[in-house]
């Protein structure tokens, strides 16, 4: 998808792999399991160090979960990069067969987006200085927020890696100087 | 009240999970015990069963669908996906499975078949569903019957890698082989693996499976997890490597990172030290039962 935008891309494994980059994209997958590797792989406090300088950051799913300043069921040891101020729920809309898709109206985009939420994450609270993009109702919750933004930050609960739209990668890419 | 269009169960959410599990190590558990020393080490999922194939193997009789009670216990315990097995065939136990609200349904060769002609018809569960196959005719069969993730069979409770690395490099041999053929040879390819037309055709184009392909059976080193990870595995199942071994949790931890670095071979010797002893091996010549040939 990066490389039908015209973007070049690089898997990050290692420190070593953050040199040159302009922005970065954490993506779906267990959060447990990431924050665990990218601690081992000592990836994180440079990242953090990055993150904290104004990296621009997408974080989808998981990615949102590590971006978060809270999570309300978290472990104890998981990391955060505490980059947006939102408050998430882990696993919000229950397990596996209650994961869903559904069609958002996205703040920016003239026709909706088809979203879809895979044992995602919940946007419990939002900070002041978060702008809320999308909402979803489902699971007899209402307008939870799906997509926020704060600066050069933007996280989903829903994976736009896995439809072929690209919109939203495009709004993360116009967040990048 | 819902968004619109709202929709659970589809293909794409089903075969999502399946995406999101790449890279990752999936662990067999036989209690929550074993459960969070597997979500303590990283694992991306745990996969619940009543006994480790290695010790099915052993005791003999007919293996079955574990305890809901198990299970539950399981779920309670950790914030990861939980996946349970069904026999092959056996819808009745999938239908349980699916009520219990496990993430993932392992219709497996490591139970005792229920149906010797058919598999279980997965369209019409909201639950996802992972198969083994052996080969690509096999992969495609079980695609074409609503499985969401392919795993490689190998030769469940060995501890021996060959025959993982058999089913690997047949499956990926066949679809290199597949994406040189012509419009015409495609029907015969599809008339030789036993496939769908159309499935053999969307290879030829893209190249590779329409959803991920795992690699299990076998997996006793973070050096296994690194070679089939190479050959072309997008994650790794472990069954009796890890408990069955003499250290389960910095073995679970090791192959986490091996599966993680699979290319870095400085990353998985840094792994490998001291690990202990890994589980006792078969040499495959000697089994009385291959797990393998279960399935159709």
């Amino acid at each position: 998808m990066l490389t039908s935008l015209g973007t070049k891309s690089v898997a990050v494994r290692t420190p070593d792999d953050l040199a040159g980059i302009d922005a970065i994209i954490l993506p779906g997958g267990e959060s447990t399991t990431i924050s665990m590797l990218l601690e081992s792989s000592k990836v994180f406090d440079p990242l953090k160090q990055m993150i904290d300088e104004g990296l621009p950051v997408l974080g989808t799913c998981a990615g949102m979960i590590l971006l978060a300043n809270e999570v309300s069921d978290g472990r104890a040891d998981q990391k955060s990069f505490a980059a947006i101020d939102i408050s998430v729920r882990r696993n919000s809309f229950g397990r596996q067969i209650a994961s869903f898709e559904s069609d958002l109206k996205v703040k920016g985009l003239t026709n909706s987006f088809r979203a879809v939420f895979i044992r995602a994450p919940g946007v419990e609270k939002v900070g002041d200085s978060v702008e809320i993009l999308a909402t979803v109702d489902t699971h007899g919750q209402t307008e939870v927020p799906v997509l926020c933004k704060s600066g050069p930050i933007l996280v989903s609960s829903f994976h736009p890696e896995l439809t072929a739209d690209s919109r939203i990668h495009q709004i993360f890419l116009s967040l990048i100087k | 009240m819902h968004s619109d269009n709202y929709e659970i169960g589809t293909f794409r959410v089903k075969r999502g999970l399946a995406d999101m599990l790449r890279g990752g190590v999936i662990m067999d558990v036989v209690n929550a015990e074993e459960a969070k020393i597997a979500e303590d080490a990283g694992a991306t999922a745990v996969m619940a069963l009543e006994r480790v194939p290695a010790d099915i193997r052993r005791d003999g009789g007919v293996a079955r669908m574990s305890d809901p009670v198990m299970i539950e216990d399981i779920q309670k315990t950790v914030t990861i996906p939980v996946m349970a097995k069904a026999r092959i065939g056996h819808f009745a136990e999938a239908q349980i499975l699916q009520s219990l609200g496990v993430d993932y349904v392992d219709e497996s060769e490591v139970l005792t078949p229920a149906d010797e002609a058919h598999h279980i018809d997965k369209w019409a569960f909201t639950v996802p569903f992972v198969c083994g196959a052996t080969n690509l005719g096999e992969a495609l069969r079980r695609i074409s019957e609503g499985a969401c993730m392919i795993r490689s069979k190998g030769e469940a409770g060995t501890g021996n890698i060959v025959e993982a690395v058999r089913h690997l490099r047949s499956i990926l041999g066949d679809i290199r082989k597949i994406t040189q053929a012509d419009a015409a040879e495609l029907f015969e390819w599809a008339k030789r693996l036993q496939a769908p037309l159309g499935l053999v055709q969307e290879i030829a184009q893209t190249g590779k499976l329409p959803v991920p392909m795992f690699c299990a059976g076998g997996i006793a080193t973070p050096a296994d997890a690194s070679l089939v990870m190479q050959l072309g595995a997008e994650a790794v199942f472990v069954g009796s490597g890890i408990f069955k071994s003499e250290d389960p949790a910095p073995r679970a931890r090791a192959i986490v990172e091996a599966t993680t670095h699979f290319r870095d071979a400085a990353a998985v010797a840094n792994a490998s030290r001291g690990l202990g002893e890994a589980m006792p091996g078969l040499e495959i010549s000697t089994l009385e039962v291959k797990l393998a040939e279960r399935g159709w």
